[in-house]
């Protein structure tokens, strides 16, 4: 497909844009570094760069303080700032891809299942169980939110449906509403259940080790990697099935490794982090207002938006109820929605 | 018109009637200013569903403790009935039932007129703000006892101070989609803005609430019929009566709009008074229900485009969604008090029957 664009004579104005696009990713790049930087800094014991420096590069040894510090740094801050720096590419990416292949400017992350199927997973094994860390529970919500998204996937790829966006978004719809039935049916029959549901429905992106965010960093390169595979081919859909099929598309194909992707890096983020909903939705319309339509720049700059704006909340959530602590999904749509209902109400977004 | 092109293009309406193999004009009726076209099959099946309905109506009334039979019940509601059905029909049993089918008729409706409007299947009355906005209220309410919270749901109630909350939040969202008109694109991705917000105020407050509390908050949010009165009845009934009138009257102007508001304009629709018209009705509409019955998810999301595939209409019918969801509720209702071995809000039953059945229409439908 990518050799489609190429053969085309490139438009005079196409490379200014392309300038503009380049020094805006830059501009999000070096964004996303100062918010990782300020992250390992700020929480309940505010560190000083040159505090932080030590913390990341210091072995053993040193008086108590010290100690401190490289503990605070290496078990709690480290982890955190990868996780959301991680799971916010993930959402940010999965958002811009779901819109993309379902034509739905209003499809979010969960709408294929992998969020209502995780939290099914995981109240059903803390009623069964009786777990009580989220170490114990986040393999089963990974593997919820797989088994959702196969089967949303498989139902909707039955008979002539196969690759439909919209038998898609209705069958993910379909699963999502029945799958949240059962959750909540366990949830109130159930108190440890419901109370694990409530922490899970939060969204948060504290309290994970390198345990669980090494595996969910590979499932989330694994599904960046497919995507950066269906990019050109999401251009061409958008065109519609009958163009795209003209110009050589294999529709099929590419909406499989497409709804693949967004399984793997929606899946990976909600296991670890729990729900949060409205990250990747509201990215995705950033992105495109600020790249235009082209998949192959507004995922990427999704995939930035996301890991900035999940970082940025989560340090606005330790400082804005100090001593206490706000979960970062709770902040995205404190704090995201009502930005985002200005850029809208500005006019500044198209549909899809 | 066939299964596949109502897949694919959705709410679009112009490409199915073009593609239709039987002739391109169905017969019209005009009764005076009125005019509509005539479409047998859909007449057929929303008067089967409302047929549907109301078998499940009195079968509901019917089951129980006091059993009494289908005949007996028909004879009680048209006051034919002796005196002790009489009394645990009409005043124990017949609340409950009614106050199913009318939060079920305002729901449908509302998810009809909202995804119409809308022209998108996976937008509900959810968006316009008014569940989240009556959930946060009630979450708080039940979440923070104590002075002023205690004091407002010894006056108003839970329901009616939710209800205001509600009412609220959906016309702050259409204030804020409101420039120069409301457009449908904007008025979703604000709706889903407020309506992201209201939730993580829920949120939050069901991670910092007392446990016990929780549950009594999540129970509301699902929604339920336990308990109901006439007084809590009547109010809805007549309310959602009053709106279906409206509805009824916008409808006939309604249809045009799908082919865009250009095309509209030139059959002589005024479409933003009849858009603003709807957009109420379905704000009210919701609110009614979710006065009535808590904010039951899922029936305003299924039941249009449920009814949508058994009319086989490209754009979600009115009536017909309304008694879908109608259909859906008191069905649900009556599984949950019979079927289950545990009592589970009704909402839960709608969602565990209404996400499986629209899965098997879209099958059905793809495998045809």
């Amino acid at each position: 497909m990518s050799t489609i664009a190429v053969e085309h004579p490139v438009p005079r104005g196409a490379t200014r844009a392309r300038k503009r696009r380049v020094v805006g990713s830059v501009t999000l790049l070096l964004i996303l570094l100062t918010a990782v930087v300020v992250s390992l800094g700020v929480g309940a014991r505010g560190l000083s760069p040159s505090e932080v420096w030590y913390g990341l590069s210091a072995g053993p040894g040193g008086d108590h303080r010290l100690t401190e510090i490289r503990l605070i740094v290496q078990t709690v801050r480290v982890p955190r700032t990868v996780l959301a720096t991680v799971a916010g590419v993930a959402l940010g990416v999965g958002g811009a891809l779901i819109q993309g292949f379902t034509r739905n400017p209003i499809a979010d992350t969960g709408l294929l299942g992998v969020n209502a199927g995780a939290s099914f997973a995981v109240v059903s094994v803390i009623a069964v169980f009786g777990f009580a860390n989220p170490f114990q529970y986040v393999w089963f919500a990974f593997a919820g939110a797989a088994v959702a998204g196969v089967l949303v996937f498989g139902l909707a790829s039955i008979g002539r449906g196969a690759g439909n966006p919209l038998t898609l978004a209705l069958a993910g719809q379909g699963v999502t509403v029945f799958l949240a039935a059962m959750t909540t049916a366990v949830a109130l029959s159930d108190k440890a259940s419901l109370n694990a549901l409530r922490f899970w429905n939060a969204g948060s992106v504290a309290g994970v080790g390198f345990g669980v965010i090494w595996p969910v960093t590979a499932f989330v390169a694994a599904g960046l990697l497919l995507a950066l595979t269906t990019l050109p081919a999401i251009n061409l859909l958008n065109l519609g099935d009958d163009v795209a099929r003209g110009l050589g598309v294999n529709i099929a194909l590419h909406r499989t490794v497409g709804v693949i992707a967004i399984t793997l890096l929606a899946g990976a983020a909600t296991a670890a982090c729990g729900s949060i909903a409205f990250l990747g939705l509201m990215v995705a319309h950033v992105a495109r207002y600020l790249t235009g339509p082209d998949y192959r720049w507004l995922v990427p700059y999704a995939g930035l938006l996301g890991a900035v704006v999940l970082l940025v909340c989560d340090i606005a959530g330790r400082l804005l109820v100090r001593p206490g602590e706000l979960d970062a999904g709770v902040v995205v749509a404190l704090l995201g929605a009502p930005f985002f209902a200005v850029l809208v109400w500005r006019g500044k977004f198209k549909s899809a | 018109m066939n299964g596949t092109d109502m897949d694919v293009t959705g709410m679009d309406v112009t490409d199915v009637d073009v593609t239709r193999a039987k002739p391109s004009v169905a017969p019209g009726v005009r009764l005076g200013r009125v005019s509509f076209v005539w479409r047998p099959w859909q007449v057929c099946v929303t008067l089967l569903l409302a047929a549907a309905t109301f078998l499940v109506f009195c079968l509901s009334i019917g089951v129980g403790d006091f059993a009494i039979g289908l005949p007996q019940v028909i004879a009680t509601i048209l006051g034919r009935g002796e005196q002790v059905d009489e009394f645990v029909i009409m005043d124990l049993r017949m609340p409950r039932a009614l106050a199913g089918c009318v939060v079920g008729v305002a729901l449908g409706m509302s998810g009809a007129i909202t995804q119409s409007i809308a022209r998108n299947p996976l937008a509900s009355p959810d968006i316009l703000g008014i569940t989240w906005g009556a959930g946060a209220v009630a979450v708080f309410l039940v979440t923070v006892s104590g002075g002023t919270a205690t004091a407002v749901v010894n006056s108003v109630g839970l329901s009616g101070a939710a209800l205001a909350g509600g009412l609220g939040t959906g016309l702050l969202v259409y204030v804020l989609a409101w420039r120069r008109g409301i457009d449908g694109f904007r008025l979703i991705l604000i709706g889903l803005s407020v309506s992201a917000v209201m939730e993580a105020i829920t949120t939050w407050l069901l991670v910092t609430a007392d446990i016990r509390d929780v549950a009594r908050a999540q129970a509301w949010l699902i929604g339920s019929l336990d308990n109901r009165s006439w007084d809590d009845v009547g109010v809805a009934l007549w309310c959602t009566l009053a709106l279906t009138v409206v509805v009824a009257g916008a409808a006939f102007q309604f249809k045009p709009l799908h082919l865009g508001d250009d095309v509209a304009a030139g059959l002589g629709v005024r479409y933003t008074l009849v858009r603003a018209v709807l957009l109420l009705c379905a704000v009210l509409l919701a609110g009614v229900a979710v006065s009535a019955a808590g904010p039951v998810s899922f029936v305003a999301l299924v039941a249009p485009q449920v009814a949508m595939r058994l009319t086989r209409c490209p754009t979600p019918p009115m009536a017909a969604s309304g008694m879908t969801g109608a259909l859906l509720l008191i069905g649900a209702d009556l599984v949950a008090r019979t079927a289950l071995p545990i009592t589970l809000p009704v909402g839960v039953v709608t969602a565990a029957i209404g996400g499986p059945f629209l899965v098997y229409l879209l099958v059905r439908a793809n495998l045809r």
